[in-house]
């Protein structure tokens, strides 16, 4: 794979938005109409994300009649390897936010919980 | 045909400068918990319960912003205190299965600190199919992806 599809691959999936919409594509082909349902963002907004993810070579759309449908290219997700990266990543972000966390309590030791009142 | 059904497993790693009861209070306290685990940039928690407990669940309600329902339900099945937490989890997006995983946490001390291994095991139920053509160049991808994390942490 390229360098540059890489470098876009990467960019598409840089985006909450749009790796839940490569988790939702995970469960069939939609239309951009059905795929914008459960997002509170404009058509146009919905469409723009779609051709990020069509232009990095991680969905395909095709025009059906009126409908244009979206569906994702898995030899793009690398077999299966990258999708697992996508779980692994979160898991990454969890501990450094809990080293966050730690780092905080040890500064201040003396701070009460939040939600507890004083 | 039912989709097929992947199996992966990773293990993420940090040494943090605070000793064993610290962070086993961050996995077991409420609040704590909720703050690294279920809060996250770019979600929405609408809801997040833990009953730290054998038998106990943990379950988040969250969304990407602007985006579709998600679930991250859990039980915990061995709690070795300061040591070790085992838990069994699932993952819904938009009504649709994602993944079961069992998850293990291994705290030991390291000096002043403590290592934090967590391991774990993934049933990827969602229907990717891992028996799609094999890249090219996985190696490259992961060092790129390394960086990408280093980057974006």
């Amino acid at each position: 794979m390229l360098q540059q599809s890489l470098d876009q691959v990467f960019h598409a999936l840089s985006d909450g938005t749009r790796r839940a919409m490569i988790e939702r594509l995970a469960a069939g082909p939609a239309s951009v109409t059905e795929l914008s349902t459960p997002f509170s963002m404009s058509l146009s907004a919905i469409g723009q994300h779609v051709q990020l993810l069509e232009a990095s070579g991680l969905v395909t759309t095709q025009k059906k009649g009126r409908v244009r449908m979206v569906e994702l290219k898995t030899e793009t997700l690398i077999g299966a390897e990258l999708w697992f990266e996508v779980h692994r990543a979160r898991w990454e972000r969890r501990l450094d936010r809990l080293g966050c966390l730690l780092e905080e309590e040890a500064a201040n030791p003396e701070t009460p919980k939040p939600g507890k009142r004083p | 045909m039912s989709k097929p059904t992947i199996f992966s497993t990773f293990t993420v790693e940090r040494v943090y400068p605070a000793p064993p009861s610290r962070v086993f209070s961050a996995l077991s306290d409420p609040v704590k918990k909720r703050r690294w685990y279920a809060e996250g940039e770019g979600f929405v928690v609408d809801s997040y319960s833990l009953d730290f407990r054998v038998g106990g669940f943990e379950r988040t309600r969250f969304r990407p912003v602007g985006g579709p329902d998600m679930t991250n339900d859990g039980v915990y099945l061995e709690i070795l205190p300061e040591e070790r937490v085992v838990f069994a989890y699932s993952m819904t997006i938009a009504g649709q299965p994602l993944s079961s995983s069992l998850g293990t946490m291994e705290l030991r001390r390291e000096g002043d600190g403590t290592r934090l291994r967590y391991t774990e095991q993934i049933a990827h139920t969602s229907g990717i199919d891992a028996t799609a053509d094999r890249i090219q160049g996985t190696e490259e991808l992961f060092e790129v992806l390394g960086k990408e994390l280093e980057t974006h942490p």
